[in-house]
């Protein structure tokens, strides 16, 4: 069978020594940083970009995955132990597993999280194995109007993940796409909006916008509040193993957890944030024993099933980033540029011209797993340790990692400043209600979706209808509308809303 | 009229003035035509649909918000002025005075923005963190950063 062959490459390709290290030390990295309140992943592998220069393209893109997933996992610890979730995905779960820890039941919540997490990540993997390659050969199918209505596809898609108000989300998408348009015009050779500044010519670089944004902007915001707010406490962890009927409650959530996190995972705009969120609503919906633990006070379900969700999310979502080279998340947005620093440029030829990098990297996923099963139970005593750190050491560590980060970019510390002018620009729109992340996102596309315009364009001398008259195109765009509609109608809007509003 | 959602409204004067900004700033490359679209083609249309975007945000904030009128949390002006200035200070000293010195002042500076800065402990982590980034990055990574100030270089 060529999926198993496919995977047996992948897996003598993961298995060398080299590359199990990596995706151990990602793995590592990772949890340390899901762990760290207000360092997120996004954060991290902008600032661990330039030190991937020095490695080969299949280790880099190995270690980014693991800290990716790592992040996942070192979340949810924070988010059960001490109710701060140390990444957005992990929101919800710390909606029953604090409750969990509080009744001192931490270890049940801890490793329902951690084998849920395990198993959606080992059916991900297969899921990502197995339709990668007919997702690939559709690619191959695509013109420049397919891509350009596909990445609208996936833009609105990433304004279900915004929280607010769905214009402004859609309004940062376009602020995003345009702050993208500071550069050198690939077809004319124009540079634009440069203002005579040699840098700006090359455009801004998302590694600063990210670190300002979210990275500055974040420590900002929490030196803001009052002390009291951001000091943590740990608590003992007695008892790791779950019940025998903590276990039957909730493989049944694993299983749910697991099958949608793996379709909204594939679909642009989705990934580990809304898989989670989706995961809990359904929980919440299913019906339980009759003598369970209410949600919101403790039910393991609503702790098993978002993790494993938010697991297989993670994981499916480098589906449209390998095969379409569409970044769904501001993450995968990173390792888009992560590949194109080393070389390659993302697209559905990736699986043909480097198969070893493609299989390798879902092979190493699931070792990547298995690894953090191992790392996360024994260890968590170690974990919570770090959380003893007081803030006001942790955010001057942070500060000096951003900064070197920025300078060794381009060795230059025009990046430095660029990265200070959106930590100024980052606090406004956190104080305005206006979410960054889609902004991350348009920013990533804007010039791609142009160059992809601009192409159909010329191929039908002008004529706007062929993004409706190719039928692949056509269903696309009507898809995003689609979702506009659906989000948009009354019912759906409340439970949104809901959703987050339980989440802060 | 009476403002509803200050959040809102104010965000709407943010992406109408980005949005026009960005369009006027189009009105100096080439157009071109649809079937030859010029570098002024896609910001133009962008910078118009979000002004357009930023002024239904503004209608609606006049029209409808949350009681409490959704005012704008306090500005965190001293953390905010202190922590880039911070790293503003470290983007010009850096390629002068090297990272021996730089990255001491950069954790002295942001210490500051705490509210409980105590000497001995941001002395510490000073000399602490600047001992790691060497170690990680110059030694581990060696990455070209300057170490030590040019005029002793």
């Amino acid at each position: 069978m060529e999926l198993l062959n496919n995977l047996a490459l992948g897996f003598s390709v993961a298995f060398t020594l080299q590359n199990v290290l990596y995706a151990l030390g990602g793995a590592i990295l990772g949890t340390l940083i899901g762990v760290l309140p207000g360092l997120g992943p996004v954060a991290t592998i902008a600032m661990l970009l330039p030190s991937i220069y020095a490695l080969d393209a299949t280790p880099a893109l190995i270690m980014l995955a693991g800290i990716y997933y790592g992040a996942q996992y070192g979340g949810s610890t924070t988010a059960i132990l001490i109710n701060v979730p140390g990444e957005s995905a992990s929101v919800v779960t710390a909606l029953d597993g604090y409750q969990m820890a509080r009744k001192g039941r931490a270890g049940s919540a801890l490793a329902a999280a951690g084998l849920g997490s395990f198993f959606a990540g080992t059916v991900a993997t297969l899921v990502l194995a197995a339709f990668a390659p007919p997702l690939t050969e559709l690619a191959f199918k695509f013109g420049p109007a397919e891509y350009f209505s596909l990445m609208v596809l996936g833009l609105i898609g990433a304004v279900v993940l915004a929280s607010g108000s769905l214009i402004k989300a859609i309004a940062m998408i376009l602020l995003g796409l345009l702050i993208g348009q500071i550069n050198t015009d690939v077809i004319s050779g124009v540079p634009r909006y440069s203002f005579d500044i040699p840098e700006l010519t090359d455009g801004i670089g998302f590694v600063a916008i990210a670190m300002g944004v979210f990275g500055f902007g974040e420590i900002i915001l929490n030196l803001g509040r009052p002390a009291e707010a951001r000091e943590v406490f740990t608590k003992d962890v007695k008892g790791l193993w779950p019940t025998k009927r903590d276990f039957l409650d909730a493989y049944p959530a694993v299983l749910r957890g697991t099958a949608l996190g793996s379709i909204l995972g594939v679909l642009p705009g989705g990934g580990a944030l809304l898989a989670s969120f989706a995961a809990y609503t359904l929980e919440k919906k299913t019906k339980g024993r009759p003598d369970e633990v209410p949600f919101g006070q403790g039910n393991i379900r609503g702790v098993a099933g978002p993790e494993s969700a938010n697991n297989a999310g993670a994981q499916t979502s480098f589906v449209p980033m390998l095969t379409l080279g569409i970044p769904p998340n501001p993450v995968m947005a990173l390792m888009v540029g992560a590949m194109t620093i080393k070389g390659i440029q993302p697209g559905p030829q990736v699986m043909t011209s480097n198969p070893d990098l493609f299989w390798g990297l879902i092979a190493s996923m699931w070792i990547g797993n298995l690894m953090l099963i191992i790392l996360n139970l024994p260890l968590i005593g170690i974990w919570i340790k770090l959380l003893t750190v007081p803030y006001r050491f942790l955010y001057p560590a942070i500060l000096s990692f951003c900064c070197i980060g920025l300078y060794t970019l381009n060795n230059n510390n025009f990046d430095v400043f660029m990265a200070a002018a959106f930590g100024v620009v980052g606090v406004v729109f956190y104080r305005l209600g206006c979410e960054p992340a889609p902004l991350l996102l348009g920013f990533i596309l804007g010039p791609m979706m142009e160059e992809n315009l601009r192409r159909a364009l010329l191929l039908s001398r002008g004529d706007w209808t062929t993004f409706l008259s190719r039928p692949l195109s056509a269903t696309l765009l009507i898809a995003s509308l689609l979702l506009i509609v659906i989000v948009m109608l009354p019912g759906i809007k409340k439970q949104r809303e809901q959703a987050f509003q339980e989440a802060d | 009229m009476k403002i509803k959602s200050e959040k809102d409204f104010w965000s709407g004067v943010m992406f109408i003035a980005i949005g026009l900004g960005f369009a006027w700033g189009a009105t100096n490359y080439s157009f071109g035509s649809a079937a030859r679209p010029g570098p002024a083609y896609f910001p133009f249309g962008l910078g118009i649909l979000l002004a357009l975007l930023g002024a239904i945000v503004l209608l609606k904030s006049l029209l409808a918000g949350s009681r409490g009128g959704d005012k704008i949390e306090p500005w965190p002006w001293k953390p905010w002025l202190v922590i880039l200035g911070a790293v503003v200070m470290f983007g010009f000293a850096l390629p002068r005075l090297g990272m021996i010195v730089t990255l001491p002042l950069l954790i002295g500076v942001a210490s500051l923005a705490s509210g409980e800065f105590r000497i001995k402990e941001v002395v510490i982590n000073a000399v602490v963190l600047t001992l790691g980034c060497w170690l990680v990055f110059i030694k581990g990574l060696s990455l070209t950063i300057p170490l030590w100030p040019t005029f002793l270089a």
